[in-house]
């Protein structure tokens, strides 16, 4: 039997929390990817329409964060939600036939690709005001507080929405009454085509959570393991009353802010580009798998086949399925009437 | 005349009016290095410099606020919205503060601004991006209302909206940007406040403005070939209201239709149709029928998109019935 090597066993025991994790996050973070390369072709064909914009590299962030938490917490965010979506639990089914407009969506078909929402799973919404979901994850938070609940709220935005108002209303709140919540900014260095140093007076963003006197975390967001360790801390300190956390995750998209515009070329190089590549999220947790012979390539090719074969029966299902009534224009609107 | 996009005749007004006024400055979200979300400032940055094309965060509230403050002390800025579904942030501004200056401060102190960009629905993009917020806007005093329907309105009016003393919200038509037309080579401005006949005609009246323009127009072709001959009303501008223009336009024909992009609850058609039974309900022969969008938030779904929006056929129909033809 060969010897385990010290290195190795160390990172078994920092990581013994997570292992028995690992594979169900690989196949997660593939399945994102492959369900958002599939988007993009459908999308390039004509079967979505709209906006769309895809998380292409941020998936580590989505499966870090959302795998400490429970069912009956909640989660929002903005537009780029497809893969907190799938994260989350909707099935790839619902999402892409959501993406396609159909009845069967996980919106009715009313929704679309910015406006995921799944009641059930607490998924609270894809929401496409940069900023306007921001309060309501703290509403989240308070609704918890009210009802003497230990659930806990998380809330997703991008670096360049923490810049508008909303941010600072809803922190100094969350703060100010302890709410029990999660405020993730997904810090990919642009928005839209805005750097964050044209963008920001200080470029630290979780530095902002001084203003607050609340924990401000950095955390490296193509590397799932420390953002679930992040996670973690800060729901351990949401759920015994102790307040928010300001979490910036930096992290990278791949591709461009939406499908309108290219993924590198006007305002970011190639070059950067292709250096943000080389720390893939699912390059560097397959490799730490490898390291602790959890994986191998039969077992890659094992995940992708499995992972491929679903995406192909999401799109399946959203092409075959109706769109909605005529008649459901007019529905929705308001409550029913109660009889 | 040059063939001019909607988009190249915004960006020629621009320039233009940067170039004969120093005061005269242009700030948004991606306007200077990227050219614009929807490339209305193409080669301004270039042309005048970061010191006049200024990028902003994402702080609707904050840069639209600060427009107003520049403009109270005398610059002229125009502050570009990336759609007006996201000045909502910055309505407060807008409303309180810009709408309300000269009259607060009893005629002391103006606010000479434009607040411009894309409003309404494109195609698909649901709820949040597809909303025609100009009755809102028009329903303030203080402000003035503007929404260009073609190429050579856009340039004549938005230069009118930035040489005018008051704020003044312009509202583009994504779905217009690329739509081409003819542009005067020579300066000229067009009056705010001033409908547009855009097609003559005696036997009803089709009142429209920014993007039932074309659909009206089509309407009324379609219309022609069954003998009805119908008349064709630009706004223009909805605040002022050129209510001569309506009454004149009513005094020949007797019949009218309104259609707006917008919802229909306290809609602008709404008040056309006030201003037509106050001033004129001896001269209809018809009740005034209003087209436009099914007043429910704009669905995802192409067809129950399609089947909300005010379009050709349903202004058609519209006009059959106060023809009170089949
Ligand atoms: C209030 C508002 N202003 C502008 C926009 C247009 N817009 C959509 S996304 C975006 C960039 C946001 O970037 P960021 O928050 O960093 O998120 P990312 O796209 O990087 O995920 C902008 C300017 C909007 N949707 N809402």
């Amino acid at each position: 039997m060969a010897v385990e090597s010290p290195a190795r066993a160390r990172r078994r025991g920092t990581e013994a929390p997570y292992v028995d994790q690992y594979r169900d996050w690989l196949r997660m973070m593939i399945l994102i990817r492959r369900f958002e390369e599939k988007a993009g072709e459908a999308y390039s064909l004509g079967q979505i329409g709209g906006f769309c914009h895809l998380y292409i590299g941020q998936e580590a962030v989505a499966v870090g964060t959302i795998s400490a938490l429970r069912a009956d917490d909640y989660i929002v965010s903005a537009y780029r939600e497809h893969g907190q979506a799938l994260a989350r639990g909707l099935s790839s089914r619902s999402v892409m036939a959501e993406l396609f407009g159909k009845a069967t969506g996980c919106s009715h078909g009313k929704g679309g690709s910015m406006h995921l929402f799944d009641a059930a799973l607490h998924f609270m919404g894809g929401h496409g005001i940069v900023g306007g979901q921001i309060p309501l994850g703290a509403g989240f938070a308070f609704a918890a507080r009210y009802r003497n609940t230990d659930q806990v709220s998380l809330t997703y935005f991008g670096e360049a929405a923490a810049n508008i108002g909303s941010f600072h209303e809803t922190l100094n709140i969350a703060a100010l009454w302890r709410l029990p919540a999660l405020f993730i900014i997904e810090n990919n260095g642009y928005g839209m085509g805005t750097s964050l140093k044209r963008a920001a007076s200080i470029t630290d963003l979780h530095q902002r959570a001084a203003s607050y006197g609340i924990p401000g975390v950095e955390v490296d967001g193509q590397d799932v393991v420390a953002v679930r360790q992040t996670t973690d801390e800060a729901v351990r300190r949401a759920r015994a009353g102790e307040g928010p956390t300001l979490i910036e995750v930096k992290t990278f998209r791949y591709m461009g802010h939406s499908m309108s515009d290219a993924a590198s070329g006007t305002y970011r190089s190639k070059e950067e580009l292709d250096a943000s590549r080389q720390r893939d999220p699912i390059v560097l947790l397959e490799s730490r798998m490898r390291d602790l012979d959890m994986l191998d390539d039969a077992g890659v090719q094992e995940v992708e086949a499995s992972v491929v074969a679903e995406v192909a029966d999401a799109v399946k299902f959203a092409e075959e399925s109706p769109d909605p009534d005529p008649s459901e224009l007019w529905t929705n609107v308001y409550a029913p009437e109660p009889h | 005349m040059a063939t001019l996009t909607y988009r190249d005749a915004l960006n020629a007004a621009l320039r233009e009016e940067m170039q004969r006024d120093d005061s005269v400055f242009l700030m948004g979200e991606e306007v200077a290095e990227y050219d614009g979300a929807y490339k209305v400032s193409r080669g301004l940055l270039r042309e005048f410099g970061p010191r006049r094309v200024v990028d902003t965060p994402i702080a609707e509230l904050g840069f639209t606020g600060i427009g107003v403050g520049a403009a109270m002390v005398g610059l002229r800025p125009i502050v570009e919205v990336m759609t007006f579904n996201f000045a909502l942030l910055a309505i407060d501004q807008i409303v309180n503060a810009a709408a309300k200056i000269r009259y607060m401060s009893g005629g002391q102190i103006g606010c000479p601004m434009v607040v411009r960009g894309p409003g309404g629905a494109a195609l698909q993009l649901g709820a949040q991006h597809s909303q025609a917020f100009e009755s809102w806007y028009a329903h303030i005093p203080g402000l003035k209302v503007v929404m260009p329907a073609t190429p050579a309105d856009a340039k004549g009016l938005l230069k009118s909206a930035i040489r005018d003393d008051n704020p003044v919200i312009f509202i583009e038509g994504e779905m217009l940007y690329n739509q081409k037309g003819d542009v005067p080579d020579e300066e000229y401005l067009i009056p705010l406040g001033k409908a547009d006949i855009k097609r003559p005609g005696k036997d009803v009246t089709i009142i429209c403005h920014s993007k039932t323009v074309a659909p009206a127009l089509n309407a009324a072709k379609t219309l022609s070939d069954e003998g009805i001959d119908a008349e064709v009303i630009d706004l223009r501008t909805i605040t002022p209201l050129d209510q001569d223009a309506i009454l004149a336009s009513v005094a020949k024909t007797n019949r009218v239709v309104v259609a707006e992009e917008g919802w229909g609850f306290a809609g602008v058609g709404a008040q056309v149709v006030d201003v037509i039974q106050r001033e004129a309900f001896d001269q209809l022969d018809a009740p005034v029928i209003r087209v436009h969008q099914a007043d429910v938030p704009m669905p995802y779904n192409k067809h129950l998109e399609k089947a909300a929006k005010a379009d050709a056929t349903r202004i058609a129909a519209a006009v059959h019935q106060v023809c009170y033809r089949n």
